[in-house]
């Protein structure tokens, strides 16, 4: 599925054509939120850790969370996966009210949800080749479609040749993309990732970017991608991708006169919604606490 | 919380778990293979130490139960008192906690160190049920190979018996043999075999169960660790003295 590139920003200036853009971006499976959170709370034994939270992301939509180490930012991944669940609130799955569902029916939601774990969360029992097909064994693919299913992965986090390795063989790098591979295997519609960036050289964490950005303009995946890290957030709420005319994919910059209206920061704090909006605003922003964010000071 | 309440608390997670084990297995995705290497691993793996764990028992049992037969006059029937006590009880109970210290603490590692690397979470995200796939298999192979690795443990224990009776009692092997073929009843075997059942499921969801509740890191898994290889073997005893009892109204055995 790729998605024009009117999908992924809006002109801010008059004189660019952007009717036809509108009717794109108001289209009703665009404003229907893929993801949707209503007044979620949760506390750990006595500590809260969410306290009233509700945002909503729409299709092709990339939702990045900022928030202190230990805000709060995994656990809103979790709840999402119907992991853990909350104490009060309701989540909505492509409108599908998952908060109390059982096992088995969140089993079909996790089909359409790839997931980067923080820290991979890699099957050390099995090679790197059986962890990206993981998804694919247990839905029953054919080996084939399996064998260039994961080729495409690995090749895609430019790691074909660890393909045979153990995971202990790896470095944490490496184990991060595997973790990206296994994600994305079978083309989930959501993508959620934890710090998929962290402890990556700045290359590496780039890679990662467009591979989250290319994932949000040209295949219409909703994702939460959770950071700490600025030039992330630069790259993914300043750049987007486009298909030029010899099939290749490029990324450009939005520059003065366009804004990416697919991309949102959320910014956590002491439990609630601290911030919310477009990088412009939060950069422009003269809270403290989100200065001392941004700015590092 | 008290020590009571912990107790039951524990008994409805562990009910919970073999319930859920027993309804995953009415429909969705079932994992042979996976059930084929555990008890490879179970079965195969554990063979030598229950062989000789085994082994030594009939020895020693006629070792040490030999001169009282002799004072008795009865010691052509030694056999018989091995036989019995290894079919019976010995070779089930023993094996039973040999393998609990071998399989059950490996399977509470490896699932206590899966949950605090989040490969559990991870297992669920990508839409695989853990319990399916992890727990199933394993309690299976634990039912299907302790009543084989317990025939083995008896055989190896008669043997055992044999050359010690042979060899330090100058017993004619005939008159051993012949006493154990006396001593022992289908019923006999049959009870021999149904403990070993019970047993592989008691170490299967114990050590199950211990492994993915594990909190708290290395740490955790070292813990969890001890508490299914003793709360395992403990309940295999205590369980050993009820089917004990159950098998005697049931198959009246253990009567003479
Ligand atoms: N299973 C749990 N039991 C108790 N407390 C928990 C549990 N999981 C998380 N917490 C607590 O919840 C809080 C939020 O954790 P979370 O992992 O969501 O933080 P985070 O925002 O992802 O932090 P980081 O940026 O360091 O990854 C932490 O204070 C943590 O101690
Ligand atoms: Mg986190």
């Amino acid at each position: 599925m790729l998605a024009n590139e009117g999908n992924s920003v809006l002109p801010l200036s008059d004189d660019v054509e952007f009717s036809d853009m509108e009717e794109a971006v108001d289209a009703p499976e665009r404003i229907a939120p893929v993801i949707e959170f209503r007044d979620i709370c949760l506390a750990f034994d006595e500590k809260v850790i969410l306290d009233g939270i509700s945002f909503s992301v729409r299709r092709g939509e990339t939702k990045i969370i900022l928030g202190r180490s230990g805000g709060g930012k995994s656990t809103i991944i979790r709840l999402i996966l119907g992991l853990i669940k909350p104490d009060a609130g309701r989540i909505l799955i492509d409108g599908e009210d998952i908060t109390d569902y059982d096992e088995p029916e969140l089993m079909q939601v996790r089909q359409k949800i790839g997931m980067v774990f923080q820290e991979g969360a890699l099957f050390d029992s099995l090679p790197v080749y059986e962890n990206v097909a993981y998804r694919l064994r247990e839905q029953g693919t054919e080996e084939e479609e399996v064998d260039a299913e994961v080729r495409r992965m690995l090749r895609f986090v430019a790691l074909e040749d660890a393909i045979d390795k153990m995971p202990n063989e790896l470095s944490g790098g490496m184990r991060r993309r595997v973790g990206i591979a296994r994600a994305l295997v079978g083309d989930p519609e959501i993508v959620l990732f934890d710090e998929p960036t962290a402890g990556l050289d700045p290359p590496t964490a780039r890679t990662i970017c467009e591979l989250a950005i290319k994932l949000r303009d040209l295949h219409d995946v909703s994702s939460i991608f959770v950071t700490h890290e600025m030039n992330n957030l630069r790259y993914l709420s300043s750049e987007y991708a486009v298909i030029d005319e010899n099939g290749e994919v490029r990324f450009e910059k939005e520059g003065g006169r366009l804004c990416m209206i697919n991309t949102e920061i959320m910014m956590l704090r002491d439990g609630k919604i601290g911030f919310q909006g477009k990088d412009e605003e939060l950069m422009r922003s003269d809270d403290p606490y989100i200065r001392t964010f941004v700015h590092g000071k | 919380m008290n020590p009571l309440f912990r107790f039951i608390a524990e008994l409805q997670d562990v009910s919970l778990l073999l319930w859920r084990s027993i309804i995953s297995l009415r429909h969705g995705p079932r994992y042979f293979a996976e059930t084929l290497r555990q008890m490879d691993m179970i079965g195969v793996g554990s063979l030598p130490i229950v062989l000789l764990t085994g082994f030594f028992t009939g020895g020693v049992l006629v070792l040490q139960t030999y001169p009282t037969l002799e004072y008795y006059s009865i010691q052509n029937e030694s056999g018989r008192s091995v036989a019995t006590s290894l079919i019976r009880e010995l070779g089930p109970v023993l094996s039973a906690l040999m393998v609990s210290g071998r399989i059950g603490s490996a399977i509470s590692a490896e699932l206590g160190s899966m949950v605090v690397s989040q490969q559990i979470e991870a297992m669920r995200a990508l839409g695989t049920d853990p319990i399916r796939k992890l727990v199933v298999p394993r309690i299976a192979a634990l039912i299907l190979m302790l009543p084989l690795l317990t025939v083995a443990a008896d055989i190896f224990g008669l043997i055992g018996g044999g050359i010690v009776a042979n060899y330090i009692y100058s017993q004619d092997v005939q008159v051993f043999v012949e006493s154990v073929r006396n001593g022992i009843s289908t019923k006999d075997i049959v009870g021999g075999m149904i403990k070993p059942l019970f047993f592989g499921l008691i170490i299967g969801v114990v050590a199950c169960h211990k492994g993915l509740s594990t909190r708290g890191g290395t740490v955790g898994v070292g813990r969890s660790v001890t508490n299914s290889v003793v709360t395992a073997s403990i309940w295999v005893i205590i369980f050993d003295f009820f089917l004990a009892k159950a098998l005697q109204y049931l198959l009246d055995i253990g009567r003479l």
